[in-house]
C-alpha cells in the first residue's frame, strides 16, 4: 500500500540520541544515515526532534458502537493520531460489548476504514462484562480481528472461578487477560479515593485495598495455572509493591500506569468538578511517588491512557450522577515528558519501551513497536520536546471535552505521526482527512 | 458571604457575626409582630430534592419572617423526581428570579457544583448535601451552645472557646458531624467524636478533633456538652452496610439513657439535630430531660436562617464580609 509519497526526516533524533536522517519510502524506512538524501522526498526539517516508534495504546475506550455521542472509531482514532499513536486497543465496554466475533470484526474494520491508525479491539472476557460465563474467546481470537487482548474494563472478573477459567482459556491463542481490578464489595457506591479528601467531602470511599486485594489474587492465580496476567491502570503504592513482589517471583505479570494517576491526586475533588471523577480513583501524593518510581525502574511496564471520553451531559452534573473517566490520547505523552522525561526518570528510549515496545509485545501487534531500523515499518513519531502548550479541549479530536488538563501548561508536543509511512499528522495538525482514508 | 455552602470556610469573624445575627433575629422573634419587612420583594426558592419537612419549614418560616417571597420546590411529584438535572431544574429557578436558592441534595457537593456552575446568580444555602455538610444545623447547634454555655447575660460577641463538645453516633454517615467539627473548632470548642470504629470515616484523623470509641471514658473526662447523631436502624443490616451487630448492642454502646445523663456534670447540656430515634441513640428519659436543648435548637433554626438569609441578602452588608464561603 504505497503512497507514492516519500519522506525525509532531516537531523532527527531517534530515541533521542545522535542525529540523524531518516527515508520513509514504501511504507517503511528505507534508509538511515546522515548522508541520506532522496530528491523526490518530502523534506522535514527535524532539527531539536525526537524520533520514537509510533506509540501504542492498551487501553482506549472509543465508544462506538453505542456511544458515538461521546466518541466514534474515527474522531477517537484522529485524537490517537495527534497524540502520537499509530495503533490503539480499544476496550469492549461498547453496546453491544465487543463480545463476539461480529462485533470485534465490525470494530476493526471502522478502524482500517478511519485510516488515522490501526484498532485492535479488545475482547469481553464475559458475555456482556456481567461477569457470568466466558464470551467466545476463541472466536473472537481467530476473526479478522485477531483479538489478544480480553478485558472486562469497567468492571471486575471478581469470580476467582471465572478469572482462573479465563487465564487458562487464552493460552490456547497465546491471549492475555487484562484486569480492571477493584473488589465490587468494597467499592460500592464508591465516588473517590478513600482517605482525608474522602472523608472531609462526604464522598464515599474506593479503598486502595479494593485494588490492591483483586491484584494479589490474580498474580497467585496467574502463577498456580501459568498464565500471563495484565492489570490496567494501576494506582496505589501497594499494588506497585504486589507487582514487584510478583514479579521477583517470576510470575508473567505486566501493570500498565495511566497518565493521569502519574500527575494529579484526589485534593483535585475538592471542588466537586466531574471531569476529576475516574476509575480507579486519583489516589494521593504518595501514591503518585510511588507509581512514578515503579515505572521509573520497570515494575510498571507501560503506560496506557484509558481515554475515557464522555458527552458534556455525563460531566455536568453534580459529582454522584457524573460518569467515570478522563480523555487522554492526546496529552499523555505531554505527561509523560513532563513527569519523566524532564525529570531525568525516563529516558526516550524508556519511552519508546513503555508508550510502544511493550504494549505491542502485551498486545501480540508485530507490525508496531519495532525498532528504528531500516526495512521497518514506517510507524514513528516525531515529537518536539521543547515545545510547551496549553492544553484546551475545545480544540482537541477527541469528541468530548472531559480533559483533567484543560488550562494547564505541558512539556512537548507532537510534530508528526507516520503510518506505514504516511504521514496522518504533520506540522502538529491532522492530515487531510480523506488522503487519509483512502490510503 | 455570596453562598453558604461550608461551615469550613467561615472565618472566626464572619461565625460570631452570624450567630450575633441570630441573636438580635431571635429578639425580634419575642414580639408581637414577628415579621420584618428587610427582604420584602426578594424570593427565596426551597429546592429540596430529599425530604425533610422540618429544615423545610424551618427555612420558610425563616424567609417568611424576613418578608421574602417563598418558592418550595420539592423533589416529590415534580419532575426532578422523573430525572430532571440539577441543571435544568437551577436554570428554571434562575428565570424565575431567584434572590437565594435553598437546596437540599443527596449528592455531597451539590450545593457547591450548583454555587459555582454559573446556572443560577443567586445565593446558594446548603441546607443538607449527601454526607458532605449542614451548615445551618451547626450554626444552630453553636447558637445554642452559647446562649446556655458561655456565662450568661448577652453572649454577643462570644465564641465557644474552651467549651468541650462530645459528638457521638455516626459520623460516618452525618454532615451534621462534619459541620459541626469544622465550626466548633473554628468558634475555639474542644471536639470529641464518640462512635464504634466502624461509624467513622477513613481520614478522620485528619479532623481537627479527639477521637473515642467509649461513651462512657468521654462523660468521665466531664464535657460540657453531648451532641446525639441520628443512627439509621437499616445501617445494622448486611444491605445498609452492616456497621454495627444491632439495635440493642448499639444502644449498650452509645446510647444516651438515664444512667449516662446523671453521669454528665450538672450544666452540661444535650443536643440532637432531631428526628430522633427515641430507644436507639437517646432514650426518653434523656430526651425529655430538662438538660435537653432539643426542642430549643428548633426555635433557634429559624433565628439562624434568618440571620443567614439577612446577612447574604441584604444588599451591601454582604460586601463587608466578601467570601465564598
Ligand atoms: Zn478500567
Amino acid at each position: 500500500m504505497s503512497t507514492g509519497r516519500k519522506y525525509l526526516l532531516q537531523n532527527v533524533a531517534p530515541y533521542g540520541g545522535e542525529r540523524t536522517t531518516v527515508l520513509l519510502a514504501d511504507g517503511v524506512i528505507a534508509a538511515i544515515g546522515t548522508d541520506v538524501t532522496d530528491d523526490d522526498a518530502t523534506i522535514i526539517d527535524g532539527r531539536g526532534l525526537v524520533l520514537l516508534p509510533g506509540l501504542v495504546d492498551l487501553h482506549t475506550h472509543l465508544r462506538e458502537p453505542g456511544r458515538e455521542d461521546a466518541e466514534t472509531i474515527r474522531t477517537g482514532t484522529r485524537a490517537a493520531a495527534l497524540g502520537g499513536f499509530t495503533a490503539v486497543h480499544a476496550m469492549a465496554n461498547t453496546t453491544p460489548t465487543q463480545d463476539t466475533a461480529g462485533v470485534v470484526e465490525q470494530v476493526w474494520s471502522l478502524g482500517r476504514e478511519a485510516g488515522w491508525a490501526d484498532v485492535h479491539p479488545i475482547g469481553a472476557v464475559t458475555v456482556g462484562l456481567e461477569g457470568e460465563r466466558l464470551a467466545e474467546l476463541g472466536a473472537m481470537a481467530e476473526s479478522k480481528a485477531q483479538v489478544r487482548v480480553f478485558s472486562d474494563d469497567g468492571k471486575c472478573v471478581h469470580d476467582p472461578v471465572l478469572m482462573r477459567r479465563a487465564l487458562e482459556y487464552v493460552k490456547a491463542f497465546d491471549g492475555v487477560v487484562a484486569q480492571h481490578a477493584q473488589e465490587p464489595r468494597l467499592t460500592e457506591g464508591a465516588q473517590m479515593h478513600e482517605g482525608i479528601v474522602s472523608a472531609e467531602l462526604g464522598l464515599a470511599g474506593w479503598p486502595a485495598v479494593a485494588e490492591e486485594a483483586i491484584i494479589a489474587r490474580d498474580v497467585l492465580l496467574a502463577e498456580h495455572v501459568g498464565s500471563r496476567l495484565h492489570v490496567c491502570h494501576l494506582s496505589t503504592a501497594g499494588s506497585v509493591e504486589i507487582i514487584r513482589w510478583a514479579k521477583s517471583r517470576g510470575i508473567d505479570v505486566t501493570a500498565e500506569v495511566t497518565p493521569h494517576h502519574l500527575i494529579l491526586t484526589d485534593e483535585l475533588a475538592r471542588g466537586y468538578d466531574p471531569t476529576f471523577k475516574v476509575n480507579p480513583p486519583l489516589r494521593t501524593q504518595r501514591d503518585v511517588e510511588a507509581v512514578r518510581a515503579g515505572l521509573a525502574d520497570g515494575t510498571i511496564d507501560i503506560v496506557a491512557t484509558d481515554h475515557a471520553p464522555h458527552t458534556r451531559e455525563d460531566k455536568d452534573c453534580e459529582w454522584a450522577a457524573a460518569a467515570f473517566g478522563m480523555t487522554g490520547l492526546e496529552t499523555a505523552l505531554s505527561v509523560v515528558q513532563e513527569t519523566m522525561v524532564d525529570t531525568g526518570r525516563l529516558t526516550w528510549a524508556d519511552v519508546a519501551r513503555v508508550l510502544s515496545e511493550t504494549p505491542a509485545r502485551i498486545g501480540r501487534v508485530s507490525d508496531h513497536g519495532r525498532p528504528i531500523a531500516v526495512g521497518e515499518p514506517a510507524n514513528l513519531v516525531l515529537v518536539d520536546p521543547a515545545a510547551r502548550r496549553v492544553i484546551n479541549p475545545d480544540e482537541q479530536a477527541t469528541k468530548s471535552g472531559n480533559s483533567p488538563f484543560r488550562g494547564r501548561d505541558l512539556s512537548g508536543c507532537v510534530v508528526a505521526t507516520f503510518l506505514r509511512g504516511r504521514a496522518t499528522v504533520m506540522g502538529g495538525a491532522s492530515c487531510d482527512e480523506d488522503v487519509v482514508a483512502r490510503a | 458571604m455570596k453562598h453558604l455552602l461550608s461551615t469550613g470556610s467561615l472565618s472566626h469573624k464572619q461565625a460570631v457575626r452570624i450567630l450575633d445575627t441570630a441573636g438580635q433575629m431571635a429578639a425580634t422573634q419575642a414580639r408581637e409582630i414577628k415579621k420584618l419587612p428587610t427582604l420584602r420583594g426578594r424570593t427565596v426558592v426551597n429546592l429540596f430534592f430529599e425530604d425533610s419537612t422540618r429544615t423545610r419549614i424551618s427555612f420558610e418560616t425563616a424567609a417568611k419572617r424576613l418578608s421574602a417571597d417563598v418558592i418550595n420546590f420539592s423533589a416529590k411529584g415534580s419532575s426532578v423526581s422523573k430525572g430532571e438535572s440539577l441543571k435544568d431544574t437551577a436554570l428554571t429557578l434562575q428565570a424565575m428570579g431567584a434572590d437565594a436558592v435553598v437546596i437540599r441534595h443527596h449528592a455531597s457537593g451539590a450545593p457547591h457544583t450548583l454555587a459555582h456552575s454559573g446556572w443560577t446568580n443567586g445565593a446558594v444555602i446548603n441546607a443538607g448535601d449527601g454526607t458532605h455538610q449542614h451548615p445551618t444545623q451547626a450554626l444552630l447547634d453553636a447558637y445554642t451552645l452559647r446562649r446556655h454555655l458561655t456565662g450568661g447575660g448577652d453572649p454577643s460577641g462570644r465564641d465557644l472557646a474552651g467549651l468541650r463538645v462530645a459528638i457521638v453516633g455516626d459520623v460516618l454517615h452525618s454532615r451534621v458531624a462534619r459541620s459541626n467539627v469544622q465550626l466548633l473548632h473554628t468558634l475555639g470548642a474542644d471536639v470529641t467524636l464518640v462512635a464504634p470504629p466502624t461509624l467513622l470515616p477513613v481520614g478522620v484523623e485528619a479532623w481537627p478533633a479527639e477521637v473515642s470509641y467509649h461513651l462512657d471514658e468521654v462523660i468521665d473526662t466531664k464535657p460540657d456538652a453531648i451532641m446525639m447523631l441520628r443512627v439509621q436502624r437499616e445501617r445494622m443490616s448486611s444491605s445498609g452496610g452492616g456497621f454495627f451487630p444491632s439495635p440493642l448492642e448499639y444502644t449498650r454502646g452509645y446510647g444516651l439513657d438515664a444512667r449516662r445523663l446523671a453521669a454528665m456534670p450538672d450544666h452540661a447540656i444535650v443536643l440532637h439535630p432531631g428526628p430522633m430515634n427515641r430507644g436507639l441513640e437517646i432514650s426518653a428519659d434523656a430526651a425529655d430531660s430538662p438538660r435537653a436543648v432539643i426542642v430549643e435548637q428548633v426555635a433557634n433554626g429559624v433565628a439562624v436562617r434568618m440571620a443567614v438569609l439577612y446577612l447574604l441578602l441584604s444588599g451591601n452588608e454582604s460586601n463587608e464580609t466578601k467570601v465564598d464561603a
